[in-house]
């Protein structure tokens, strides 16, 4: 999950970071394994060959079978990793993984796939659960995706990060070390549990940079799409339950963009291109502030019941309107009587503390953490002279309030210079991007 | 907006004799005489303003009616003294918990004499809900005021007026408070309020104020999501609980995230990623305390990043914070001080008001008297009447706390004639006029408090002793002694009640403290006697002087300089002195003096300097009355006319120990003016021209300084700052860098501060200074 860390702005440009020299040793070692592989295959000698280097061409740059591409293909091939493909994002709550199912693999190499890796296919590709809390979102699935000329689907996992000795033991179990595999994991996780990966699952972690990851996953996937339609889109009449519509949002101009990512915490990126950006700021009021104070509030016990009860609740009974102070609009100041003067506010009163249900308690954190986040990411804008902010984070999933409100208030307090955009994969990029990693993609 | 007192009251319904833990005549001090009023109501505190008037015993010195037949007759005083009422305009303030307000208001009633007054503006978010009360029981009409206009004009005034208004927090130092000096421009500035919620205005000049934004999450959050969370209702409580937490039992920090791994990253594990991250986590139980810290940690934060972001936006540094959610608590000062310095990388100052919780008052009283043109004048604060900022540690000093949380004062009196800059100060923003703060340094801190301990008993007798003809001297000067003891002891527990905490500060709040007891003047007589006897031996003085060679004559006349600022009653080992010998005379002084090589010693550069050109204007700010300004400063001043300097001679407004004041310099001056022809064609001439400081200090603060004074020393190009005594050059001044030649010079009359300086008792300081260019 985003890197959400009270941070103040750090320069950081794209590729710098994530390089350290534990990844190039590992991805060296991983060559070599590679190398000796495809040796391996090559002396078993198959017409396969050829068949496969086409359809592992892009779309676009097939050129024929002739002996130029057939050496870009065996080009491709050396760089290219054994499977299985992961990308892993370890945040400070949830674990997002993407898994690339390839699904032109020929007869013969399913024969000679090894039992772990096939069973590790099947098993992630045939469930749509994952122990108590782990989670295929089977509507994100990317199908027919050509990555480093292979074709297949890309799957989006995600499950807790406290489950995550659990996973690890289940690397253990499903002997993920015999294949040879390297992990490409980002976010802070990656760290934190570096030393289980290795003692326990007997796994070599190559730790990314999360911004990096961040930054490539999100230009990746708005470049191919969301299975035919607009992975980026925007909201219409915000405010208005009736009128209010979903849009696709075509990124013709991309850059600049400011980047806000709603994890547990919240980082806040200004991207100029592909490879320079800075992080701005973060705010500690994130995706795991509103769900934190759900739970000690209303009892909830998961996100999506923190959700539920605030889409039931009226935040108005819990905050002071600027209303409730002034009658109305605050006239001096141009501020609107619907507008929040103190959230919470009213739950100064003892009355009025006893008059609200959880539902109004969990729609008002909610409300307080979005327009929060809004109001930070509005001032970054202004400071950067940036216009058109894009939302990603997993605070936004299933979160049409939030996206909705932060669409509204952009809008409204930027008197419509701000554009609020957000992404179908809302939460998965950093571990996109950890996968584009370990496929060299650039 | 809502309020927050600093303890919580009881419940409503009070009478007055069991809430008001002083008498409530020492309270709504000169309510009979009060004028206009205005109040400003929050959720729990009230804040009353009114202006009155305070009639003063003031000391009056004229000369006789027939100048020059006295002179002959030993016995004769210079000038007689005469003591008149005067009356000033003073501001008072007063701060009480809600739950009095029926009771407050009946005494204000019962007791309010002018009945001129129709109105009384009123703002705050209880304005409304009081409204009718107040029209019943005080028969004025409720004028709504803007809340945040009384704030920014009330932010102003007390910028303005007030030297050490200003200060930052930091934790861990002793003390606590750094205060400010003030910009001698205050725009622009942002104002951060918190208060339910929070207000970002950027103030850009006196009437010019925008705002620019705001945020939800603010004291009401705390207050709101505190009461929900920890069950504690209370705001003081909720701060306490939070005190008392370990935030990290809640959020999630990056270490949490990251595990060891943050520090090779170069990455502090202690931030924050995610407030109340835990909670969402771990299914745990969570403490009051825990809870409370992480929420005060969040909101601070949050307002800290806002406020840097419309900083930076605004291209702002000075950033004030006031609302009930600052108000006094070192908490939230810490947090918030915490949060600006890591958002802006400590390139925006969070600063905060030593009168904040007045800010709305004060600007719903000027909002009301505008047609009076309150700030066409100069307001000083009353030492005596203030009850000065609270202590920071409420478990250190509950009764200070307690009482403060009940009733607390603020007296401002309006100077007569409006205070600027001395135009001669090489940076006024720089400029600070203490030498040593003493809230800093705790070991001259305690000398200092000590010394001033030991000295009141000869200031009380010496009061007595001022007034012969008075019944009841005695008993006031013992309310005096009382008052000022009180006040020290004040002092000794939070040295930074007042401001910074000086030998200055200390100084004033005894004068502030005398004239509240009616002691206009203590010193009265004796500087009568003293002047009297100085101008007789003054022709004798010049006469022994003319009769040197040139170069000898420089030496013996800076000498009569030193030797005359002996006399200063103010110091102890000199008053010792004057009171078992009274034939000590100009030449005993003399005698006392270093012999050169002084302490601090550039005479000869200074003699350099007079074999040069003239200067074109000296201004010179005298010390004590009797031989120090006649036997030592006319002899100097005439010399300097001589030699073709023209001389303004600044003396105080007002009385302080036994300061020559302007009123006497007058009488001086046209006495010598018969004996000597040089003075007498310059004061014709306009050669020589005596002046007002504007001040009613033994010290100097060259910050306020009368108006005229300043235009003085444009007009008539000033080049030479002579500054003399101990007050003036050394506890103040010495270390100020002005932007034309200038001379300090005082004799050291305190062993402990001699040897600070690396001498002994009577040890001489003579600083020459000419800027470098």
């Amino acid at each position: 999950m985003g890197a959400g860390w009270l941070g103040s702005p750090m320069e950081r440009h794209g590729g710098a970071a994530a390089s350290g020299s534990a990844g190039e040793s590992a991805s060296g070692n991983a060559e070599a394994r590679c190398a000796e592989l495809l040796r391996r295959r090559t002396s078993s000698g198959s017409g396969a060959e050829a068949a496969e280097g086409v359809r592992r061409e892009r779309p676009g740059s097939y050129s024929g079978p002739s002996s130029a591409s057939r050496q870009r293909v065996e080009g491709l091939r050396k760089k290219r990793p054994l499977f299985p493909w992961f990308g892993l994002d370890i945040g400070g709550t949830l674990v997002k993984l993407v898994y690339f199912e390839p699904k032109d693999i020929t007869a013969e190499e399913e024969k000679e796939e090894v039992e772990s890796l096939k069973s590790i296919r099947k098993y992630l590709t045939s469930n749509v659960a994952y122990g108590s809390a782990g989670i295929r979102d089977v509507h994100l699935e990317l199908k027919d995706l050509t990555l480093c000329g292979r074709k297949g689907n890309l799957h989006f996992i995600r499950f807790p990060t406290h489950d995550m000795p659990a996973f690890i033991q289940m690397g253990r179990d499903k002997n993920f070390s015999s294949l040879h595999t390297v992990f490409c994991a980002t976010g802070g996780g990656a760290y934190k549990f570096e030393q289980d990966f290795l003692t326990i699952g007997d796994l070599q972690l190559r730790k990314l940079d999360e911004l990096d990851c961040l930054i490539k996953g999100i230009l990746y996937i708005d470049s191919v799409g969301f299975n035919g339609r607009s992975q980026c889109y925007y909201f219409e009449n915000p405010a208005d339950s009736e009128k209010c519509q979903k849009l696709p949002f075509d990124l013709k101009n991309l850059y600049p963009l400011l980047l806000v990512n709603i994890g547990s915490g919240v980082s806040i990126l200004a991207v100029y291109s592909k490879d320079n950006y800075k992080r701005v700021t973060g705010t500690s009021l994130g995706g795991g502030t509103f769900f934190g104070l759900c739970c000690l509030l209303t009892g909830c016990t998961t996100f999506e019941e923190a959700l539920e009860m605030a889409s039931r609740g009226d935040s108005t009974k819990v905050d002071k309107l600027v209303r409730d102070i002034y009658g109305g609009d605050y006239e001096r100041f141009g501020l609107p009587g619907w507008a929040v003067a103190s959230s919470f506010g009213n739950m100064m009163s003892k009355e009025k503390r006893e008059a609200v249900s959880k539902e109004d308690l969990a729609r008002a954190t909610l409300i307080t953490i979005t327009n929060n986040i809004g109001s930070i990411a509005r001032m970054c804008a202004l400071n950067e002279n940036i216009n058109q902010v894009v939302f990603v984070g997993n605070f936004l999933r299933v979160n049409t309030i939030a996206m909705r409100l932060l669409a509204y208030a952009l809008d409204y307090w930027s008197k419509g210079q701000l554009k609020a955009l957000f992404s179908e994969h809302e939460g998965y990029f950093g571990a996109v991007g950890a996968l584009l990693e370990l496929l060299k993609i650039p | 907006m809502a309020e927050r007192g600093v303890r919580g009251g009881g419940s409503g319904g009070d009478s007055l004799d069991k809430s008001i833990t002083l008498p409530p005549d020492e309270i709504f001090r000169n309510l009979e005489n009060a004028k206009r009023f205005a109040i400003d109501i929050g959720g729990s505190l009230t804040k009353l303003a009114y202006y009155s008037t305070v009639q003063h015993k003031v000391a009056k010195v004229r000369s006789f009616d027939h100048p020059g037949k006295d002179t002959e007759q030993d016995h004769e005083p210079p000038y007689e003294i005469s003591v008149q009422e005067e009356i000033t305009a003073r501001l008072h303030f007063i701060k009480f918990e809600n739950s009095y307000m029926e009771a407050c208001l009946d005494f204000i009633r019962d007791h309010l004499v002018n009945t001129e007054t129709k109105v009384i503006q009123a703002t705050g978010g209880g304005a409304y809900k009081f409204k009718d009360l107040i029209e019943e029981k005080l028969r004025l009409k409720v004028d709504k005021e803007d809340v945040m206009t009384c704030l920014i004009k009330g932010c102003n005034f007390v910028l303005k007026n007030i030297p050490h208004e200003a200060f930052m927090y930091q934790k861990d130092s002793d003390p606590e408070f750094r205060f400010q000096t003030n910009h001698p421009n205050i725009f622009p500035y942002l104002l951060v309020n918190i208060g339910s919620g929070v207000s970002i205005v950027k103030v850009e000049t006196e009437d010019r104020f925008e705002w620019i934004g705001g945020s939800s999450i603010g004291g009401g959050t705390f207050w709101g999501l505190g009461a929900l969370l920890t069950k504690t209702k209370k705001f003081d409580e909720l701060l306490q609980l939070a005190s008392k937490g370990r935030h990290a039992n809640v959020d999630m920090l990056v270490q949490d995230v990251y595990g060891g791994a943050h520090q090779t990253l170069g990455l502090s594990g202690n931030l924050i990623a995610s407030s109340f991250g835990k909670s969402a986590t771990a299914d745990r139980e969570f403490s009051k305390e825990d809870m409370a810290k992480s929420l005060l940690h969040m909101i601070s934060n949050d307002i800290g990043q806002l406020a840097c972001l419309y900083a930076k936006l605004h291209g702002l540094d000075r950033v004030y914070f006031g609302g009930f959610f600052i108000r006094g608590h070192p908490v939230t000062m810490r947090t918030i001080t915490y949060s600006i310095n890591f958002f802006s990388k400590g390139e925006v100052q969070a600063l905060f008001l030593r009168h904040e919780g007045y800010l709305g008052a004060i600007g719903a009283f000027l909002k009301g008297a505008e047609q009076d043109n309150p700030n066409q004048y100069s307001w000083g604060e009353n030492y005596a009447g203030s009850s000065g900022l609270m202590s920071t540690s409420p478990e250190l000093y509950p009764t200070q706390r307690a009482r403060s949380g009940t009733f607390d004062l603020l007296e401002m009196d309006r100077l007569e004639r409006p205070l600027v800059n001395l135009p001669l100060l090489l940076d006024p923003s720089s400029y600070v006029p203490d030498t040593v703060d003493l809230t800093d340094d705790a070991l001259a801190r305690q000398y200092w408090l000590t010394c001033f301990e030991e000295a009141l008993d000869g200031v009380v007798k010496r009061a007595v002793a001022s007034q012969p003809e008075s019944t009841d001297a005695a008993e006031r000067a013992e309310k005096f002694r009382q008052k000022y003891w009180s006040k020290l002891q004040t002092l000794r527990h939070q040295p930074f009640a007042y401001g910074t905490l000086t030998v200055r500060s200390l100084l004033d709040t005894r004068e502030h403290c005398l004239n509240e007891f009616n002691f206009p003047d203590p010193y009265s007589k004796v500087k009568q006697k003293e002047n009297g006897l100085a101008l007789k031996c003054f022709q004798g003085v010049t006469r022994s002087l003319d009769s040197l060679e040139w170069e000898e004559r420089q030496l013996a006349l800076v000498k009569g300089l030193l030797a005359g600022n002996v006399f200063d009653w103010g110091a102890k080992a000199v008053s010792d002195v004057l009171e078992s010998d009274p034939q000590f005379g100009f030449e005993e002084a003399k005698k006392k003096l270093q012999e050169r090589p002084w302490l601090v010693d550039s005479y000869s550069k200074w003699l350099q300097r007079l074999k040069g050109p003239p200067h074109k204007c000296a201004l010179i700010f005298a010390d004590n009355s009797g031989v120090d300004v006649i036997l030592g400063v006319f002899p100097f001043v005439r010399e300097l006319l001589f030699r073709g300097t023209e001389v303004i001679l600044a003396c105080n407004s007002g009385p302080a120990l036994n300061d020559v004041t302007y009123s006497e310099s007058l009488i001086v001056a046209e006495r010598i003016a018969a004996m000597d022809p040089i003075i007498h064609s310059a004061l014709q001439e306009e050669r020589l021209l005596l002046v007002q400081t504007g001040s009613s200090s033994p010290c100097l603060d060259l910050s306020r300084l009368d108006k005229g004074l300043a235009v003085l020393v444009r007009e008539r190009s000033a080049d030479l700052v002579v500054i003399e005594g101990m007050g003036r050059a050394i506890h103040t001044n010495y270390h100020a860098l002005l932007c034309c030649e200038s001379l300090k010079l005082a004799v050291v009359k305190n062993a402990w501060l001699a040897e600070r300086l690396g001498g002994r008792l009577f040890s001489v300081i003579f600083k020459y200074e000419v800027p470098t260019k």
